[in-house]
């Protein structure tokens, strides 16, 4: 089987452009092939004009922050930003003042003659990111860059890399397994599962509109119903049991469909889902009830109103929520 | 109460202290008790004698070139052969023979095939390449031979173990910052290899430096290999000078001593730390 498999994609200019998956869906294959470390077997990669696959990753020149960030550990930091400028034989004077350009962006200013092993994580994130992006590649490739930070500071490295993207409008390719990560950031986020391209689409459309269960799935659409088609409507669909809900592809009346409907569109009160409190997590603001119904079916619920366990309760939710997709 | 764990190396430090402290004081000590003369008429004798003091330089000829022949041949094979396969496995297992042959054996080869008459004298008239006479052993040649055969792959399977401990996604981002295969080998492996490659160099230099048996069984151990730990072997079992014995050893031990402590001390002035580029 392939590692990777029908995945084209149009990249523009200045676009940020998220490879979202569960690991081992062929995001990070797909950008060691654009960034020429592996080899493809069929198809091609383009360059504007220019087909690039046959070229060896040095004269690709893309930019690439890896996940374990990859600093030189012999190199001060300078020497390490520098090391692309150094390999495109850019003069000493003209690459020290792209350096410390490079290091404000990021700002590292002050930690220059410092090695990558007296800086702490987040840091050395930095001094990849700025390695990367002043060579100023077409193209920069990030491998989860944030997955070795702890939760805050992958918060504020979010916010930076977003910002240093903005502000040099370089074309980026993200590779996370973070939903949360690619649709905060990304322009636009492809759904990889299984090596295949699941969807593509901005981030309001893979969020409120997964192409299909699976996608759904991994986008947070935690509960699922099992139902039979009642009737349709254009993009309504009526199931039998009297759930209302949206038709997210061609459904045939009779047939079995599943619907997904994530926990923080589902609501305690009222509504026409009736079940028992299983479970309470507290979760500050909110918390996430477990409600079993009598068919044994656990939906998830992310409620403001307080539920105590045993409770009898109803569940509700707005109808264009609930997405429904043939079984 | 003080740490009693520390107890526990007291076997070690006295299994040490009986092979190696005892010895190397009671030879020093030995060494200033010549058979006639004052305490230093040992060594006096060793720099005035011409039997014994070019001793130092015909070994420094053999050992030196020896080493600088494995290390640098086998960091570029061991270089290549750095990512897990086949050939690697293949060769590791095949090298480690001569290790295990040990310098005897080898040299009973080398006579057999690099001899006068030996098979590759006889190949060479055979292919009519080469009709002169061939002189590999009982000369400096056969022991600088021997000492590659016997050192090199002792050299190249601890350089191997280095070069495979550096993480290579360093060289791919160097890759993708556009250093071609040479300037990855220039600006990260090498630099990054080097306080190995010092360390393997003084192994290898010890090693070589104590040369025994191929100098005398594929050398010409009356002149030109004429080595220092003959010298020591003829005072203490030709002569029965167990004093200036030790002090041949000991200055023995103090030339390689000399050579190491240099080494490492350029050892210091390279980066020495993590091989890896971050977080694992």
């Amino acid at each position: 089987m392939a590692a990777l498999d029908a995945l084209t994609v149009n990249i523009r200019r200045g676009e940020f452009v998220a490879l979202l998956g569960p690991s081992g869906c062929g995001k990070s294959t797909a950008l060691n092939c654009i960034a020429g470390l592996l080899a493809l077997s069929s198809g091609s990669i383009w360059l504007d004009e220019v087909r690039i696959d046959a070229l060896p990753p040095e004269k690709r020149g893309f930019g690439m922050v890896f996940q374990n960030y990859a600093l030189f550990p012999h190199m001060s930091v300078r020497k390490n930003v520098g090391f692309g400028l150094r390999m495109r034989g850019i003069s000493a004077a003209d690459s020290d003042r792209r350096v410390t350009q490079a290091l404000r962006m990021v700002q590292l200013t002050g930690h220059e003659e410092k090695l990558p092993g007296q800086l702490s994580g987040g840091q050395q994130q930095r001094v990849a990111i700025a390695r990367a992006i002043v060579v100023e590649p077409p193209l920069v490739l990030m491998d989860e860059p944030l997955s070795n930070l702890d939760a805050r500071l992958r918060l504020e490295m979010r916010a930076e890399i977003r910002r240093i993207h903005r502000s040099l409008g370089r074309a980026t390719i993200y590779v996370t397994h973070d939903q949360e990560e690619a649709l905060s950031m990304a322009d636009r986020i492809v759904v990889m599962r299984e090596g295949r391209v699941r969807q593509i689409g901005t981030p309001p459309e893979i969020y409120s509109e997964p192409a299909d269960l699976e996608v759904a799935r991994f986008m947070g659409y935690r509960n699922e119903l099992a139902a039979i088609v009642g009737h349709v409507a254009g993009s309504e669909v009526l199931l039998n049991g009297g759930l209302c809900g949206r038709a997210m592809a061609p459904l045939a009346v009779g047939a079995l469909a599943r619907a997904a409907i994530r926990p923080e569109d589902l609501s305690l009160g009222d509504g026409p889902l009736a079940g028992r409190v299983e479970n309470v997590e507290y979760g500050g603001r909110d918390s996430l009830v477990d409600v079993v119904l009598p068919d044994g079916t656990r939906l998830h619920v992310r409620a403001s109103s307080s539920a105590r366990l045993g409770d009898e309760v109803r569940v509700g939710f707005a109808p264009q929520r609930l997405l429904v997709y043939p079984a | 109460m003080r740490d009693r764990t520390v107890l526990l190396a007291a076997p070690a430090a006295l299994l040490t202290a009986a092979l190696f402290i005892y010895p190397f004081a009671y030879g020093l000590l030995l060494s200033f008790e010549p058979q006639k003369g004052d305490w230093l008429a040992n060594y006096a004798q060793f720099f005035s004698s011409d039997r014994l003091w070019p001793t130092i330089g015909i070994t420094l000829k053999l050992a030196l070139p020896a080493t600088l022949i494995n290390v640098g041949l086998a960091l570029p094979i061991a270089y290549r052969m750095r990512f897990p396969s086949r050939s690697q496995k293949w060769l590791t297992t095949v090298l480690v023979v001569p290790i295990t042959l040990g310098t005897v054996l080898i040299a009973e080869g080398m006579l057999t095939y690099f001899g006068p008459r030996g098979w590759l004298a006889q190949l060479l008239q055979l292919l009519h390449l080469y009709g002169g006479p061939i002189r590999l052993t009982h000369n400096y040649w056969g022991v600088l031979i021997s000492l590659v055969i016997s050192g090199f792959p002792f050299a190249f399977l601890l350089i191997l173990s280095y070069v495979t401990g550096i993480d290579p996604v360093l060289a791919r981002a160097a890759a993708t910052l556009g250093a071609g295969a040479w300037s990855q080998f220039r600006h990260i492996y090498f630099p990054l290899l080097l306080p190995g490659l010092a360390m393997c160099f003084c192994l290898a230099f010890v090693q070589a430096f104590s040369v025994f048996p191929s100098a005398v069984l594929v050398g010409a151990p009356a002149g030109p290999t004429r080595v220092i730990s003959i010298a020591a072997y003829e005072a203490a079992f030709e002569l029965y000078d167990y004093s200036l014995a030790s002090a041949v050893a000991m200055i023995m031990g103090f030339v390689q001593l000399a050579i190491v402590a240099l080494v490492l001390g350029a050892r210091r002035l390279v980066y020495r730390g993590p091989v890896t580029g971050g977080k694992g």
